[in-house]
């Protein structure tokens, strides 16, 4: 008799998945409805402060900086990701691309962000250049501020939006832009008209994969941003370390964790069963994209 | 006339260092359904994405109506294109695709529909417009794409060998609506075909061309009776060919003398002088073949030989005939009961094969410029 085994098979991806996300999650879950404790931790009693704790103003207001400054940075990033993904599509050497996009991964995330303020600092670069140019007496200031934020964060995820983008762009029948064109339409028509529609899985993907890790963030908010741009990755780490406050860093994480994954699957659905399938396979393709050029 | 007339002239089109068009021009007739027919990677489809403007000639202009539009993106031009993959779009509803253009153009939204419907109506698709694409058969995207070409009312239409994705059946079918449409419509048509079948029983006028270059202009029967040129008649159905010099002339007739074959009386005119070397073509089935002699016609070259291969296909059956002066001709026979009083001719039967120097063209002479680039109309 042929037994099955799919169950035996699957059991390390099991045992991986609950020890490394079920429980952790679990603990948060439980976490939040406790009492704090006075050093940190948490008192083994059952509350609901640290909910009630978040209807706080400063807090609503980091909220909506953080829905504000991840809007614009994923808006951003798709704006210069498809006319990489786009060209890397039709270049000859596609694997070059590929490649180019992939190398920044072998640099450690906050050696990257150091990079930046190494450029973008009083006396970085970018200063020193405009100086010697004649351009400006004085440094100009730009790092600690917004801009300086959005500008980093769109560095940091361009690769995981050009990556799905490149793999659905790649598939799509470029004669279909030719045929628009031939129906009258110019150039920006048929792109919007026609290769937009087209590669919806690549974009729903694109906006996933930098919208919600780009809503978490924390490093780049807390290394160039100043007081402008604190966002609620910075204030969970702030409950967490400083004011010691864990059932508010664990009530906050499981709303933020509640509220993105309730927007990604309004998002994705509302992009269809259809373009949702285009989307996984865009995504395993654009994994083992980034596996095949590294 | 509703349709434009296009000419081309001294267009060339290279790759890197491949020729794909060397040279070329043409005059397409107003409301003409005109065919570039050649083999695979002639540059038929270059030509006509240069016509269509997706292509910019190295060298060389196109015309419409007298107009210079060398240079203007595609969406500038009144040609519309019929693609070889239909090149319909996944995301839009049949109706969606034909209304693309007038979308493009804000055209409002009732007359957008009836436009639609009565171009659906055209190519028989009215029950079809809610549905998408990948719903429909390979003949019915066709048929989209042809409505969505022609809804801007374009006065060229250009057809990149619409049908080749189609089964021999319902490719013969289409083609004869394609013919009706052309006619309706009144435009021009410039087809791209490599299938002489089609080529012949639809277009007014066909340019057979090879690597970049055009042969030969002319009808239907110009092409296939009065080939230019070797390779035209080879290409163009099936035919013999002798090379031979000719010996003698007299009252239009010349006297070839071809290896293998012997001496062949041929029609000609002041190509063939004596001295010159000349292809001659004769088309298999102006050839007859039986197991009597025919006598008494003076006009009839008549060669004695062995069948070696007789190929049945129907409608007909294909003789390779090994003559006894050495060569072999391919001889087609229709199957009728009056064709012949005589039974089957079968593998190894004694045969008699004849022709009439009338049946016999004379395609290449060394008294005439090799025909290679340029046009040459047939006398
Ligand atoms: N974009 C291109 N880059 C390089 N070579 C090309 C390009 N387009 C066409 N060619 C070459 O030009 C030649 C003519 O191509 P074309 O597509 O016009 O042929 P065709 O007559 O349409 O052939 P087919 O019947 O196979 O469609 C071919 O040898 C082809 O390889
Ligand atoms: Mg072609």
């Amino acid at each position: 008799m042929k037994r099955n085994y799919g169950g035996l098979y699957a059991a390390p991806q099991a045992l991986w998945l609950s020890l490394f996300f079920a429980a952790p999650l679990a603990i948060i879950v439980a976490y939040s409805f406790m009492k704090k404790g006075l050093y940190g931790g948490v008192e083994p009693e059952a509350s609901l402060d640290a909910y009630r704790a978040l209807a706080n103003p400063t807090l609503l207001l980091v909220a909506f900086r953080t829905l504000w400054v991840s809007l614009a940075a994923t808006a951003a990033t798709i704006l210069v990701a498809l006319p990489c993904g786009y060209s890397i599509a039709r270049s000859r050497n596609q694997s070059l691309g590929l490649f180019l996009v992939i190398v920044p991964f072998w640099t450690n995330f906050l050696v990257r962000i150091y990079a930046w303020i190494a450029i973008l600092g009083n006396e970085g670069f970018l200063n020193d250049f405009l100086r010697l140019a004649g351009l400006v007496g004085e440094p100009l200031q730009f790092l600690y501020n917004q801009g300086a934020v959005i500008l980093v964060l769109v560095y940091m995820y361009l690769p995981y939006a050009i990556l799905p983008l490149f793999s659905t762009i790649d598939k799509f029948d470029f004669t279909l832009l030719e045929a628009a064109r031939d129906l009258g339409a110019s150039r920006l028509e048929a792109i919007v008209k026609v290769l937009l529609p087209n590669i919806r899985g690549g974009l729903v993907t694109a906006v996933l994969f930098t919208f919600i890790p780009i809503f978490g963030a924390y490093a780049v908010p807390l290394l160039v941003g100043g007081k402008d741009s604190y966002m609620l990755g910075n204030v969970i780490a702030d409950q967490v370390t400083k004011t010691r406050n864990w059932p508010l860093a664990s009530a906050i994480s499981m709303t933020v964790t509640f509220l993105t994954a309730v927007a990604a699957m309004l998002f994705a659905l509302r992009s269809r069963r259809k373009a949702v399938h285009v989307e996984i396979d865009a995504g395993v393709e654009a994994t083992a994209a980034t596996r095949a050029a590294s | 006339m509703k349709g434009s007339d296009v000419a081309v002239s001294g267009i060339s089109k290279s790759f890197g260092d491949f020729k794909a068009l060397k040279d070329v021009s043409l005059e397409i007739r107003k409301g003409e359904f005109f065919s570039l027919l050649g083999p695979s990677g002639c540059g038929k489809t270059t030509l006509l994405r240069v016509i269509a403007g997706f292509e910019d000639p190295d060298a060389g202009s196109v015309k419409i109506d007298g107009r210079e539009v060398t240079g203007l993106p595609p969406d500038k031009r009144r040609c519309n294109t019929v693609f070889q993959s239909y090149a319909l779009f996944p995301h839009l509803t049949v109706f969606e695709n034909v209304a693309f253009p007038l979308r493009i153009r804000r055209v409002p939204n009732r007359l957008v529909r009836e436009m639609v419907m009565r171009h659906l109506s055209l190519v028989q698709l009215e029950s079809h417009a809610d549905k998408k694409p990948s719903m429909l058969s390979g003949g019915q995207k066709q048929r989209v794409a042809i409505a969505r070409a022609l809804i801007n009312e374009p006065s060229v239409l250009l057809l990149d060998e619409p049908l080749s994705a189609l089964d021999a059946k319902l490719r013969q079918h289409m083609l004869l609506e394609l013919d009706a449409i052309h006619d309706k419509v009144g435009i021009t048509f410039i087809y791209v075909t490599h299938d002489q079948q089609e080529a012949l029983s639809v277009s007014d006028r066909i340019a057979v061309m090879n690597q970049g270059d055009v042969l030969q202009v002319g009808s239907p029967q110009q092409i296939y009776e009065n080939p230019s040129s070797d390779f035209v008649a080879r290409f163009i159905g099936e035919t013999n060919i002798f090379v031979g010099k000719v010996v003698a002339k007299e009252g239009g007739f010349a006297t070839v003398e071809a290896a293998g074959f012997g001496s062949l009386l041929v029609e000609a005119n002041g190509e063939a002088p004596v001295g010159a070397t000349v292809s001659v073509a004769v088309r298999p089935e102006k050839i007859r073949i039986g197991s009597d002699e025919p006598l008494g016609f003076p006009e009839l070259n008549v060669r004695s030989g062995l069948v070696a291969e007789p190929i049945y296909s129907g409608f007909q059956t294909k003789y390779i005939v090994k003559l006894a002066v050495g060569g072999s001709l391919t001889v087609f026979r229709q199957h009728a009961n009056w064709s012949e009083g005589v039974p089957d001719i079968e593998w190894k039967d004694e045969v008699y094969v004849s022709w009439s120097a009338r049946d016999a063209v004379v395609v290449e002479s060394s008294a005439r410029p090799p025909s290679s680039g340029g046009i040459r109309r047939p006398a």
